[in-house]
């Protein structure tokens, strides 16, 4: 899923501080799971805000919503008639969240409340680890199931360097070394052949911005409205 | 000969090479690189200049690289994934060419965490080995990376360091190996302090035929104190220091800790010259450019030899 942190509260109360009527929107899908933008995230957010604004003598009149997802046209439009009762937006979505609400209210101001941090496992309640940089050409077939391109620091194709430390990457003794691992998994496998040969330079899919149309599908002549 | 450089020459001619190191000034005096030079003038066959290292902005590599040609010493010219996209080394690989510079060495480099500018966004658009292979196919087959011709192939002498210390062990000689496929000329090993473990290294690359196929130097760094050994040992990520080393510099009293630091590595190379496989030494006097003379001495390597 697609985790998130919450900004530092000063952060948010200075993007909305020339604002007075403001509606947090939340999102109910991977910001919820990473209890970052979820439904009760936004209610803290919410009144921490009205708190804030009152200690400063700035009122501030808040709306909230959580949205099943941010993400697509269905459930943004059920802000239409909702949204031009204020002054700006805040957004606890993804990045991708936020740019889509954005987009569906190109007149109002819309802000982040979240820095998006990634695509990510859920290893328990409250713990993430980034896994995939959606960089569009997967070599974890070969590299063991284990993505090089996330998990060594240098995103080395052809690991590991001089700098692996009794397992650990160079950078800390808390981050594993990719290459390490796996090597590790592939020989516990026995397919080592899969490294032996050099793997040549990236041919970087990622670089410009992407769209995606599935196979038997089309872009619509006009994105409906 | 693939570079016509002195290095190459020296190894390709069966001597036993001696290379040294500089580290370019930390601002744009030209003076501070060419009185480093001036001690290692005549005591080594080239002289690797760093690019960035440790993730600390210096004076560009090729800059201080020609600083040293019209000192009239060779250089290796290192060059670093972490700083530069695959158009910027390969406009650096022509450029350094064009100004006579016949030697380079390819290195993924330290990470940015480590430098003077931690938040700096890391490159690595190509790693190491795929800049081995690039410079390759520029230097033989005269071409870019995309494929292009390239007016006026660059003629370098393709180096790459090789650790044979860092984890998993079993596995740095197949990296090694996938190195010389890649195409690399020679390789300059990480600082070895633990002598048994470079042996077995060794042998490895030998009995894979490693050794008949690529030229390797092996890394010494004289310890100048009990603290850098520590520090060593403890905190530089990849490097293997034993207890013997550490047990050895306690023994002797402070002020002749630099002295038994010289010894261990006069011991070393002594062993290395004999040790089959082993084409020269790298030596890399961090900060300590001035006693390379006494050692290069000391351990019969002068004088050099000129090749035609």
């Amino acid at each position: 899923m697609i985790v998130a942190k919450r900004k530092p509260f000063d952060e948010i109360m200075e993007l909305i501080q020339s604002y007075k009527k403001v509606l947090v929107v939340g999102c109910g899908t991977c910001v919820a799971v990473c209890l970052a933008g979820g439904e009760k995230e936004v209610a803290v957010l919410t009144a921490e805000l009205d708190m804030g604004r009152k200690l400063k003598d700035n009122p501030i009149e808040l709306g909230s919503i959580t949205l099943e997802r941010q993400c697509d046209r269905e459930y943004l439009a059920q802000l239409d008639t909702m949204a031009g009762q204020f002054d700006a937006l805040l957004s606890m979505a993804c990045g991708v969240g936020i740019q889509f609400l954005a987009e569906r209210f190109p007149d109002k101001p819309v802000f982040p409340a979240v820095d998006t941090c990634g695509l990510a496992v859920n290893q328990d309640v409250g713990w993430y680890e980034e896994r995939c940089r959606s960089c569009g050409r997967c070599v974890l077939g070969l590299t063991g199931g284990i993505c090089p391109v996330t998990m060594c620091a240098k995103g080395l194709y052809n690991g590991p360097c001089g700098g692996t430390n009794k397992g650990n990457c160079e950078i800390s003794a808390d981050q594993p070394c990719a290459w390490f691992m796996i090597y590790e998994r592939l020989k516990a496998q026995g397919r080592l052949g899969c490294i032996l040969e050099l793997t040549p330079s990236q041919e970087w899919k990622d670089t410009t911005p992407r769209t995606l149309t599935q196979p038997g599908y089309k872009k619509p002549e006009k994105a409906k409205a | 000969m693939k570079s016509g450089s002195n290095l190459e020459k020296v190894l390709r001619a069966g001597h036993f090479a001696f290379t040294g190191e500089l580290g370019p000034p930390r601002g744009a005096h030209s003076e501070e690189v060419r009185k480093k030079a001036s001690h290692l003038k005549g005591q080594v066959d080239s002289v690797n200049i760093t690019d960035n290292q440790t993730a600390v902005v210096r004076m560009a590599s090729w800059a201080a690289c020609l600083l040293l040609i019209q000192e009239g010493i060779e250089p290796n010219f290192q060059m670093v994934c972490r700083d530069r996209n695959r158009l910027a080394m390969q406009a650096d690989i022509l450029g350094a060419s064009a100004l006579g510079i016949r030697n380079m060495l390819c290195l993924s480099g330290d990470h940015c965490q480590f430098g003077d500018h931690p938040t700096a966004k890391g490159v690595f658009d190509i790693d190491s080995m795929q800049l081995i292979s690039m410079v390759k196919l520029m230097r033989d087959e005269g071409k870019f990376l995309s494929g292009a011709e390239v007016d006026g192939k660059p003629q370098i002498f393709i180096g790459a360091a090789s650790n044979p210390f860092a984890d998993p062990f079993e596995w740095r000689v197949h990296r090694l190996a996938k190195k010389v496929k890649a195409g690399v000329d020679f390789i300059q090993t990480q600082c070895i302090y633990n002598m048994p473990k470079f042996r077995e290294f060794i042998r490895q690359a030998n009995d894979m035929g490693l050794t008949e196929k690529v030229f390797i130097l092996a890394g010494i760094t004289p310890m100048k104190s009990l603290g850098m050994a520590k520090y060593m040992k403890a905190k530089v990520p990849g490097m293997d220091v034993p207890d013997e080393i550490i047990t050895r510099l306690q023994g002797v009293p402070r002020d002749k800790q630099a002295e038994e630091g010289i010894k261990i590595a006069l011991e070393q190379i002594a062993e290395l010259r004999e040790m089959k496989g082993v084409a020269g030494v790298h030596l890399m006097a961090i900060e300590w450019e001035h006693r390379v003379p006494e050692i290069a001495e000391r351990a019969g390597m002068l004088p050099r030899p000129s090749v035609a």
